[in-house]
């Protein structure tokens, strides 16, 4: 468990020195939210209707973002061999960094959902759905982008491939999430949107560490 | 009735590697590679470039599983790769914060006996070559592991920084650790065993044997 915490503790550090990463997530987030009011109008019912699909996508696009430098930059500078004989099972260090790229990329764009959501005229009442469901989102993009990023590593244009994997299997997640974050406005009950949201990430949570281990041994080995 | 003398069985290795052997893609990297190493030993990996030292050596760690044969390892290892893995945005101390957290020895003593006390709060990116070599090398100086495995631990390294670490190696053996080390230029070290891997790089594909 030391190692585990450690582990995380280590690219929490890291993200704060390099502050970068999400910063240009944060801004992608914002700056592609702020978009579609120029793109559709600004009709403010337009955009209170379409907000919370629109802060979705935003997060599911800028989630993307720092999963290419996720295992790709320790693996180039041997970090991934070091963090491989710690001790820890692979699954359990594939594990730790997706929870640290949850706390640096998915946290942050929860936060930013707030003030992008008002913009985009979400009602007070309708946030905390939103962000209830972002929250669960985000951590089943997170330990899918983990995934995703493990098995491109070491391939040839992984870069390019990531966002083919993730972007079809975040599919549901987007789905149920989407529903959840309308209920508010329909009037209809969020709570099969949340089911089905946590089910998605309770599937995910011993599914995607295990095959994102698999994807570590196989890069370093 | 007469005393019978203590036993005098020899220790147990605590390395026992019995014909390994590992393939990359369809080329043979390793074929049937046995040694054993026991406290006190070091043990020197020679051969030429592609002759697979370096494949041994994560074999060994288990950073990939041999493809024939059985490693044995009774105790812990403490890594050194080819690559230093620093982040150059980090300082030394951050950057050896993990390898300090989960080791045994202390970071200010390892950071004195590789002479890098001094460098203790600048980035990596302003460190020389043999500079990160050495901070790569407080990694397994932190760990406190019995085995070391060391890929060309000498890299960059200055004739005075060879000789501190041929005195850091001996320290450790006398301590009854011990150590596999790849490395193509001679070390200070004394009663090494060596071993050398001959190059493959000649053999047929395994679809052509």
């Amino acid at each position: 468990m030391t190692a585990f915490l450690a582990l995380i503790d280590r690219d929490l550090r890291m993200a704060y020195r390099f502050g970068a990463d999400t910063l240009a997530s944060l801004l992608f987030f914002i700056l592609c939210g702020s978009l579609f009011p120029l793109a559709l109008g600004p009709s403010p019912d337009l955009l209170r209707h379409m907000g919370p699909g629109i802060v979705w996508v935003c997060a599911l696009l800028a989630s993307l973002l720092p999963l290419d430098r996720l295992f790709g930059s320790e693996l180039e500078d041997g970090s991934l061999d070091l963090l491989m004989l710690t001790g820890l099972p692979a699954y359990a260090v594939a594990f730790a960094k997706m929870i640290a790229h949850w706390l640096t990329t998915g946290l942050p764009l929860l936060i930013a959902a707030i003030p992008l959501g008002v913009m985009l005229g979400v009602k007070g009442t309708e946030l905390p759905l939103l962000l209830l469901g972002l929250m669960l989102g985000t951590m089943c993009l997170s330990l899918l982008g983990g995934m995703a990023a493990s098995v491109v590593l070491g391939a040839r244009r992984g870069g390019v491939l990531l966002p083919l994997l993730v972007l079809p299997l975040a599919t549901p997640v987007l789905i149920f999430g989407a529903a959840s974050s309308y209920a508010g406005q329909l009037g209809t009950s969020s709570a099969a949107g949340f089911d089905l949201l946590g089910a998605c990430l309770l599937a995910m949570l011993p599914l995607c560490p295990l095959a994102a281990g698999q994807g570590l041994k196989a890069a370093v080995g | 009735m007469i005393p019978q003398p203590p036993s005098s069985a020899p220790p147990p290795p605590i390395l026992d590697v019995r014909d390994v052997t590992v393939f990359r893609g369809d080329r043979l990297v390793l074929d049937g590679v046995s040694l054993s190493l026991f406290p006190g030993d070091a043990m020197i990996l020679t051969g030429p470039n592609g002759a697979g030292k370096s494949t041994l050596l994560r074999t060994i760690s288990g950073l990939r599983k041999p493809d024939g044969g059985t490693v044995d390892r009774q105790t812990e290892i403490a890594w050194l790769g080819h690559q230093d893995a620093l982040k150059p945005g980090l300082t030394l101390t951050q950057n050896l914060a993990l390898a300090a957290k989960l080791g045994k020895n202390q970071m200010n003593e390892v950071l004195e006996a590789l002479d890098l006390a001094f460098l203790a709060d600048l980035p990596a990116r302003l460190l020389s070559s043999g500079q990160k070599r050495r901070a790569a090398f407080a990694r397994v100086m932190l760990s406190g592991a019995e085995l070391w495995l060391l890929d060309e631990p000498t890299v960059g390294l200055d004739v005075a920084s060879i000789e501190r670490l041929g005195a850091i190696m001996a320290e450790h053996r006398a301590k009854g650790g011990a150590m596999i080390v790849t490395t193509h230029v001679p070390l200070p070290l004394e009663n090494t065993r060596s071993h050398e891997l001959p190059s493959l790089a000649n053999s047929e594909p395994l679809w052509l044997s």
